[in-house]
């Protein structure tokens, strides 16, 4: 299988020009094989939740909590929909004109492209200065919760730490797509160059032939994987019980037995000992 | 970039005798055949060693894809007739005589001799930067040599352009588009007929192709409907040497009268995009209008609106909006003939 496409520059060289369109191809059924998996397991794993009695307890000692505490706000949630529909104009843009359905895409995929970035910037200010902004990231910190949620996952009862905001799952998927994200649209832009639009004269010699395939490649690695990724991503928003997450980004809040059965209340302020409330996204 | 002339690269050839062996042929080989016509295309692509396919199959041999027969009042022309047997037939020249002057200006008489209609209407695009054999967005790359601020660009797209900026350089294409012809193509799936209209495809679409065909389909024939048959027509084409060569730009034009006025009419011009661009603005504003200098000078003005130019081809704009003017107007730079 090639992984890469390959052309000759008007002196000679070889260069890679694109990816190939087999790792479309891998990533698309790479992220269809994982929910497959993943849905399989869930039927017949062992998974512990948190118990209801446990829940129970928990609800009757923190009355002081609000019945609805909030998880996004309202700039968050209208980010990650902006983010959501572009991302999806992109990837259908991009990927259905390579599967056979051909129509005039590149103007709407820089176009969303430009909606991505946008949204991006707005996130990653949003995110360092009115948002708590480490409650995304990942990292030593997380093992003690990385180990517990692996030994419930095996059936274990185990009263070892919750996530904090975020769970674990949802924090990996963010340095995913930060990684991803951050690639495409970092390439797209300089791609941007290469076209015709309103904004810049289409001038493709401002970087030289091996750095445009090296932004091409990367812009096609980082288009497949996010195929992948976003395939897991709408999985994990349509299962029964992951709804719950699903909901609080469109409406914004929890109740507060969800907060109790699934959050560490220690990880995550909620009410007179909150920092920044809202948290991340 | 060093090209070897003249030896072409090691292929199998198939002669095949009828279109379901030559079909089963392009089924079989898929994206590594090539289809020879008339090999007018072909040929180059060959010998500069810039296309290697396993297999060539040529069409030579298939007499059910040569020869002009009336249907219905029209015209269907097999793929492989030569271009000279088009400019001679009496009906092509009764009735569709905008295709018969279309044709007679391809190329050379030798050229036409040899050449098909179905080469010249699927032929590849002249972009010397592409047909150099670059890595450019056609041939699959990432860029388009011909639309950079150094580019020489002159024969290049006024119009249309979405990152490749080459253009269709068939002559026959325009004046069948004005005749609202029809392309039967078949394929593994059966036949399917395309609009003449729809039959050539943009780099938005499609960057690497001119056309719908597919690796496993051929273009039969052409049907001629008699919609257009005895209109008025003009067809003038400006080029660089008279003798032999493609059009800078190209225009055809197929009118109906109504009593003195414009009753229907299909204006297409060609070798300014990559596609024949048919200009549905400026025969909704003639129709009905009378043909005279006024109504012809709106219609070059509107036909060149929406141009965007390289560093070398601005005198395509022009050129373009006087061609159209003289196809509404007539003149002696090309002439009415119905």
């Amino acid at each position: 299988m090639d992984f890469l496409r390959y052309g000759r520059s008007p002196w000679g060289e070889t260069i890679a020009t694109h990816v190939s369109w087999n790792l479309f191809w891998a990533s698309l059924f790479a992220g269809i094989l994982f929910f497959l998996a993943h849905a399989a397991y869930m039927l017949f794993s062992a998974h512990h939740k948190r118990a209801a009695a446990e829940v129970d307890a928990l609800e009757r000692s923190r009355t002081d909590l609000p019945p609805k505490i909030e998880r996004h706000g309202l700039a968050a949630r209208l980010f990650h929909w902006v983010m959501a529909a572009s991302m999806f104009v992109l990837l259908f843009t991009a990927f259905l004109p390579v599967v056979g359905v051909k129509f005039a895409w590149v103007q709407w995929h820089w176009i969303a492209g430009l909606v991505l970035t946008a949204s991006i910037l707005f996130h990653i200010i949003h995110a360092t200065f009115f948002l708590d902004f480490w409650s995304i990231w990942v990292g030593p910190k997380d093992i003690p919760e990385f180990k517990a949620e692996l030994l419930r996952d095996f059936g274990h009862e185990i009263g070892g730490p919750k996530s904090g905001k975020y769970p674990l799952g949802n924090r990996l998927y963010h340095l995913a797509i930060v990684v991803t994200g951050l690639a495409v649209t970092a390439t797209g832009l300089f791609m941007l160059k290469s076209v015709r639009t309103p904004f810049m004269v289409r001038d493709p010699y401002f970087i030289a032939d091996s750095w445009r395939g090296f932004t091409y490649v990367t812009h096609g690695l980082a288009g497949v994987g996010l195929v992948g990724l976003v395939i897991a991503h709408v999985y994990f928003a349509v299962r029964p019980e992951k709804w719950w997450i699903t909901k609080a980004m469109i409406f914004g809040w929890i109740t507060r037995r969800q907060y109790l059965e699934h959050h560490e209340p220690s990880r995550w302020k909620v009410g007179a000992g909150a920092s920044k409330s809202a948290g991340h996204v | 970039m060093a090209v070897i002339r003249d030896v072409m690269p090691v292929f199998e050839l198939y002669q095949p005798a009828t279109i379901d062996d030559a079909l089963r042929l392009l089924n079989q080989h898929g994206s590594d055949a090539l289809v020879l016509a008339g090999g007018m295309d072909s040929m180059d692509w060959l010998k500069d060693r810039l296309h290697k396919p396993k297999v060539v199959v040529d069409l030579g041999q298939i007499k059910e894809l040569r020869g002009i027969k009336e249907v219905n009042g029209g015209l269907e022309i097999g793929a492989m007739t030569p271009l000279t047997e088009v400019v001679k037939h009496p009906m092509v020249r009764d009735k569709f005589s905008i295709l018969m002057q279309a044709a007679e200006l391809v190329a050379s008489p030798q050229i036409r001799n040899q050449g098909t209609i179905g080469g010249n209407v699927s032929q590849d695009t002249r972009c010397w930067y592409y047909r150099g054999g670059w890595s450019c967005y056609r041939a699959g790359g990432n860029i388009c040599y011909a639309d950079t601020p150094t580019s020489v660009n002159r024969e290049h797209a006024i119009f249309d352009a979405d990152r490749c900026v080459a253009v269709n350089p068939s002559d026959t294409a325009p004046a069948l588009v004005a005749l609202d012809a029809q392309m039967v193509i078949r394929g593994p799936r059966g036949e399917r007929v395309v609009n003449a209209e729809s039959y050539w495809i943009g780099p938005g679409i499609d960057i690497t192709r001119m056309n719908v065909l597919q690796p496993d389909e051929l273009l039969v024939a052409i049907r001629i409907p008699p919609t257009m048959a005895g209109a008025q027509f003009y067809f003038e084409k400006v080029r660089d040497r008279q003798v032999w060569d493609f059009p800078l730009v190209n225009v055809a034009a197929a009118i109906k009268p109504n009593g003195s006025n414009i009753g229907e009419s299909r204006l297409v011009v060609n070798a300014v995009a990559a596609t024949p661009k048919r200009l549905h603005n400026v025969e909704a504003y003639i129709n009905g209008k009378p043909r005279n200098e006024e109504t012809a000078k709106a219609a070059g003005d509107m036909a060149v609106q929406g141009a965007q130019t390289l560093r070398h081809n601005g005198y395509k704009v022009p050129l373009m909006r006087n061609l159209v003017k003289r196809a509404v107007r007539g003149s002696e730079g090309g002439s009415w003939t119905s």
